[in-house]
């Protein structure tokens, strides 16, 4: 399967699971109603939170009156921010010392004194019912004066403006340039130079299930268990305890199944350590469940960003130079404890990332505003970085006469050139841009589709076709930002996995799954290396009770990370299998092997002993065995990379779409992604992750955006109003994979989970303005909404 | 009797498609909900004397499959379609939505340019109100707190004249940015009358009576576009919101037009 000559490994052999798709393990459980979701979790005395929020941006709070409330039937606990910060060990600093020269405020849960964003959580009311809890909420009242709002990022740093936290001294929140090769020399090397400013409006993820949190502190011994629609139960373990001063190892972290995270379920939100906090004062099971509104104010939003971009080209298109400007809207607090630079910090990393040009200059400036915080979302950063760099490459491919496709076919980086380091010091390797282009040229059949558009032209019919190549940083390694910076964040991950004398194995990961069938992966994984059936294998996840410390699911390191330390851990496994076997039947065990759930002889495949009664023996009946062996039959791998900051991937996408000229509407007509995720292990759940991706993706390039006025106040918390992407205006979305698979891990398997999040906004700009050519029209805004397509005609 | 006691303080609950969205955000908080769901005789849709009379509990999705819509009234069998989404047009009824008036909905302007009459039920007794006098602002008609409406009669469309239902929605299913119901007569490709609704970026389904006078007895030529492109804006009014400016309303209801009248031409029937 693999493209590289890579030796085969066991992985390969014929009754292996892997390149095969094993229906997902949940979806049945799914599908037929029966998933079991926080919300459906109902303990005994179990209470409910519900909030108290400001409704201004930026106020300060001269009183709290919550007598009121707590006279309500049914209410058990009014809880204000500052009674909040007596329960909490101190505030947090949403800064990482891997970025230099951050800065950040000092935050509690829940305001104190001051709101700093509309949605900030000031009073909690805990009652019987949600019901009940929101009507006593309504006698909470709060004495507020109005505050200055910094709610525009192009005037946040302005020396008039005023200043959200005057102890920063501005409203910076980070400043970072990259300044590699030798811009100016490149400039003046180029015979076409190309500038362009593009806007990139807010979205926030919209899971189905939104954030959810049931605490239940358990007062006789002080062991706090957290049910919670989280990715990262370890990350929650640790900032919990920490925050509210329980010992870690006596809070356990449990994540049922999951309704969609997307990256905004690996956060920290005041309004759950609030009911953590609850539920430890009164001894009692207290339940929060946002609603849909609370998500849209209080969830992490991300993407708001302004960028400027140059880019120097020859007469022949060849990139000579690129540069971009960012300026990146915050919130008011950097998010605790991952930030909210992350998003201005990848731009820089990958923006011209395909490409082998090596003058590059980069600069960002990250602002506070006085909205919710932002902070890693889906692809962080890669679908602006992405849409820049490719709209830059279309604009120079047509300034000098020269296909779009073949501008890139000309500066993509080559195939047999690594590893090597991009112009933005991005190390790389494993990788085939040469070989996903072809691959898309001939699965869009890109000529004829060129002669169609023209046909249609003719006819008055505006069609586009767009480009866009793509990197992806996946799988972040321990030299990255998050452990290196001081966050309690795993970025390696374990797995424990054990033969029970049943025969049957039971393998815990540190990873999570949120419906991408991460544990089914994992049971093709050990299963394949066992020689055990995929039902003799039981994956267990999600409970760190249970399962080896992880850093869960984020950054498409699932897989990638998660999978290499089941893949190795079920090599051992299978070794002390093996091994047990080969004392039990005097034999080496190197001669043996297992198929089908038994220990067979390697050279004539004739059944020897079933893995069953090695769990047998191994367990119950041990005086089989010599007293100098002692079976574990357990064993726990784990695995990190070393030297890499990321696992990147690449991979390249098409679209073909159609604009109205005259209504500024935008129609999806095909949309092609070819990728090279390295090993895939289900051909089905890759696509599926590259096919949602898109969809998010396609989201924020058409409709997604949080509107808000002047006075930084949320126009559209609904979903009627903030349009997410639906089933019937999607395109087919086609997926190919090219297989090179990394060389940091045996398995092979880099990350897939934002492939397509990282450049479907990319393709269908470039599609939309290919569309607007004749018309000498150029969209640069996302999301491009009817009315921007048609001010980009001068129809409005 | 409810109503007449409660007024303000109690609501009625059809379909409950726009009603409990409004109750769950805690928009509205009567004191009490009047759940008419089991009158039964206010669900039929019949056809009567060249009338056809829709009961105010027959569901969006009752009207999509009714034969009566589709052979006297295909405007509105035209817009079912266009009317959120099957879960929603499963319950939602043609009441509800007469009775609301969302100024983005597309029954109440069908029913405008139908001619229909509301019927509206009291403890007093029945009245019956012109949609012509109906509709009076956003969200505002001329029911009373504590009338009910019980029907909708509307003339069976003339089936050898025009008709053409369009609308612009980003997704399919969603409230439109601009709509347009189109009823008229022609012979010949020659537009004799015309009545145009314009609905989504109006405050409420609105008559464009300036440009309705151009249509009559003209040729549909480029001329005639130009002179509706011109005069459009004098008729309508557009609100600027979340979906778009009102300059960019305006723009695409000159759009829709011109698309609505080729549509209708498209496939005008020879006249008997
Ligand atoms: C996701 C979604 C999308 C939608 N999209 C569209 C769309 O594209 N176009 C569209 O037109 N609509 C749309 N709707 C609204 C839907 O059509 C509603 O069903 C309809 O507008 C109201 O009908 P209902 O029976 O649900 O009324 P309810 O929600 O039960 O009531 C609405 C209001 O009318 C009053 N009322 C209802 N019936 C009567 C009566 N017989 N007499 C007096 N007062 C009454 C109620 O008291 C209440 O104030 C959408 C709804 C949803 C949830």
């Amino acid at each position: 399967m693999a493209n590289k000559t890579t030796p085969l490994t066991i992985l390969d052999r014929p009754n292996s699971y892997i390149g095969r798709s094993l229906s997902r393990e949940g979806a049945k459980r799914a599908v037929a109603g029966r998933g079991r979701y926080t919300d459906d979790i109902s303990l005994p005395r179990m209470l409910h939170a519900a909030f108290v929020r400001s409704p201004y941006a930026h106020a300060k709070i001269l009183a709290v009156n919550v007598d009121e409330a707590r006279q309500q039937p049914e209410v058990t606990l009014v809880m204000t921010g500052t009674e909040l910060q007596e329960l909490c060990t101190g505030p947090w600093i949403g800064t990482l010392s891997s970025f230099e020269g951050m800065k950040s405020a000092p935050q509690y849960p829940m305001a104190i004194g001051r709101a700093c964003w509309q949605g900030e959580p000031i009073v909690m009311v805990v009652a019987s019912s949600r019901a009940a809890a929101e009507d006593a909420a309504e006698f909470v009242t709060i004495e507020y004066e109005q505050l200055p709002v910094v709610a525009d990022k192009e005037t946040a740093l302005d020396p008039e403006c005023p200043i959200i936290h005057p102890e920063l001294g501005d409203n910076l929140a980070f400043r970072k340039v990259i300044d590699n090769g030798d811009v100016k020399q490149g400039l003046a090397d180029a015979d076409i130079v190309i500038e362009e400013t593009f806007q990139f409006g807010r979205h926030t993820a919209v899971s189905l299930e939104t954030r959810a949190l049931l605490a239940d502190y358990e007062p006789t011994d002080g062991h706090l268990t957290i049910y919670t629609s989280s990715q990262v139960p370890h990350m929650i373990q640790a900032v919990f305890a920490r925050t509210l001063g329980v010992a870690e190892h006596k809070v356990r972290i449990i994540a049922p199944d999951i309704g969609g995270s997307f990256g905004l379920k690996i956060h920290t939100y005041g309004d759950e350590v609030a009911t953590t906090a609850a539920s430890i004062k009164l001894g009692r099971p207290v339940k929060f469940i946002a609603d849909r509104l609370e998500s849209f104010l209080t969830d992490i939003h991300a993407r708001e960003n302004r960028v400027w971009g140059r880019i120097g080209v020859s007469k022949e298109g060849e990139i000579k130079s690129l540069e971009i400007d960012v300026r990146s809207a915050a919130g008011a607090y950097s998010q605790f404890p991952r930030t909210s630079v992350f998003e201005a910090n990848q731009i820089l990393n990958i923006t011209g990332g395909p490409y082998k040009h090596k003058n590059y200059k980069a600069k960002t400036e990250v602002v506070y505003l006085n909205k919710v915080p932002t902070s890693q979302y889906r692809a962080v950063g890669h679908p602006i970085g992405n849409s820049v760099g490719e709209a830059l490459v279309d604009q120079a491919a047509e300034a000098c006469g020269i296909d779009p496709l073949e501008m890139r076919r000309r500066n993509i980086m080559e195939d047999d050139q690594y590893p090597r380091v991009s112009a933005a010091g991005i190390k790389l390797q494993d990788m085939s841009h040469q070989q996903c282009l072809e691959a898309l040229a001939k699965h869009m059949d890109y000529e004829n589709l060129r002669v169609e558009q023209d046909k249609f032209r003719k006819k008055g019919i505006q069609r586009g076709i767009g480009i866009a190549a793509f990197i992806k940083g996946t799988a972040p390694g321990p030299a990255g930002y998050y452990g290196t910076g001081g966050a309690p964040i795993a970025s390696q991950d374990a797995c424990t996995i054990k033969l029970e004398p049943s025969g049957g194995v039971i393998c815990m990961i540190g990873v999570t799954d949120q419906g991408q069938g991460v544990d089914t992966v994992m049971c093709q994984i050990a299963a394949s290396v066992l020689g055990l059936r995929a039902e003799s294998v039981r994956v267990i996840e999600g409970d760190t009770d249970a399962v080896p410390y992880g850093g869960g699911t984020y950054a498409s390191r699932a897989t990638a990370i998660g999978g290499e330390a089941t893949y190795q851990a079920s090599l051992l496994l299978r070794k002390e299998i093996l091994s047990i076997a080969g004392t039990l039947l005097q034999a080496e065990p190197i001669t043996l092997d297992i198929v089908d759930e038994n220990v067979v002889n390697k050279s004539d495949n004739q059944i020897r002993i079933s893995v069953s009664e090695i769990g047998r023996i191994g367990h119950f009946q041990v005086a089989e065995l010599p007293n100098n062996i002692q079976p574990t039959l357990s064993v726990t791998y784990r695995y990190r990379l070393h030297d890499a900051l990321y696992i990147f991937t690449n991979g390249i996408q098409g679209a073909y779409v159609e604009v109205d000229i005259d209504t500024g509407f935008i129609k999806l007509l095909n949309h092609w992604v070819v990728e090279d995720c390295g090993r895939v292990i289900s051909p089905q759940l890759a696509d599926e992750q590259v096919r949602g991706g898109c969809v998010q993706g396609i989201g924020g390039a058409l409709y997604e955006e949080c509107v808000y006025n002047e006075a930084a106040q949320l126009q559209n918390g609904t979903l009627a109003d903030y349009l997410t992407p639906m089933a019937g205006e999607m395109p087919d979305i086609n997926v190919y994979h090219i297989q090179t698979p990394t060389s940091v891990s045996e398995l092979g398997a880099k990350g897939v989970g934002e492939s397509g999040t990282g450049a479907a906004p990319a393709v269908l700009m470039n599609a939309v303005n290919d569309a607007l050519r004749p018309f000498d029209a150029c969209v640069t805004k996302q999301p491009m909404t009817p009315e921007t397509v048609l001010a980009s005609l001068g129809t409005v | 009797m409810l109503l007449n006691e409660y007024g303000e303080d109690g609501q009625i609950l059809a379909g409950g498609q726009s009603l409990m969205p409004t109750l769950n955000m805690r928009l509205s908080n009567p004191q009490l909900l009047i759940d008419i769901n089991h009158l039964h005789e206010l669900n039929s849709i019949t056809l009567d004397d060249n009338i056809v009379r829709i009961g105010a509990l027959a569901r969006h999705s009752e009207l999509a499959l009714s034969p009566i819509i589709d052979m006297y009234l295909p405007l509105i069998a035209d817009a079912i379609p266009h009317v959120a989404h099957i879960a929603v047009r499963n319950r939602g009824t043609f009441g509800g939505s007469v009775a609301l008036a969302d100024p983005a909905a597309e029954l109440p302007a069908c029913v405008l340019a139908l001619g229909g009459t509301v019927v509206l039920q009291s403890v007093k007794g029945i009245r019956k109100v012109k949609a012509d006098d109906y509709f009076l602002g956003l969200y505002e008609t001329e029911r009373k707190p504590n009338e009910l409406l019980i029907e909708v009669q509307i003339p069976v469309q003339d089936l050898t004249g025009l008709w053409a239902f369009v609308e612009l929605s980003q997704r399919k299913g969603d409230y439109a940015i601009a709509g347009l119901a189109f009823i008229g007569t022609s012979e010949k490709q020659f537009i004799k009358t015309a009545k145009l609704v314009y609905f989504g970026s109006e405050i409420k389904p609105t008559l464009a009576k300036k440009t309705m006078a151009i249509l009559i007895n003209t040729r549909w030529d480029d001329n005639t576009r130009k002179l509706i492109a011109e005069t459009l804006g004098r008729d309508l009014d557009p609100m600027t919101n979340l979906q778009g400016s009102a300059k960019m309303k305006l723009h695409l209801q000159k759009v829709l037009t011109n698309r609505a009248i080729d549509l209708a031409l498209k496939r005008e029937k020879p006249s008997r």
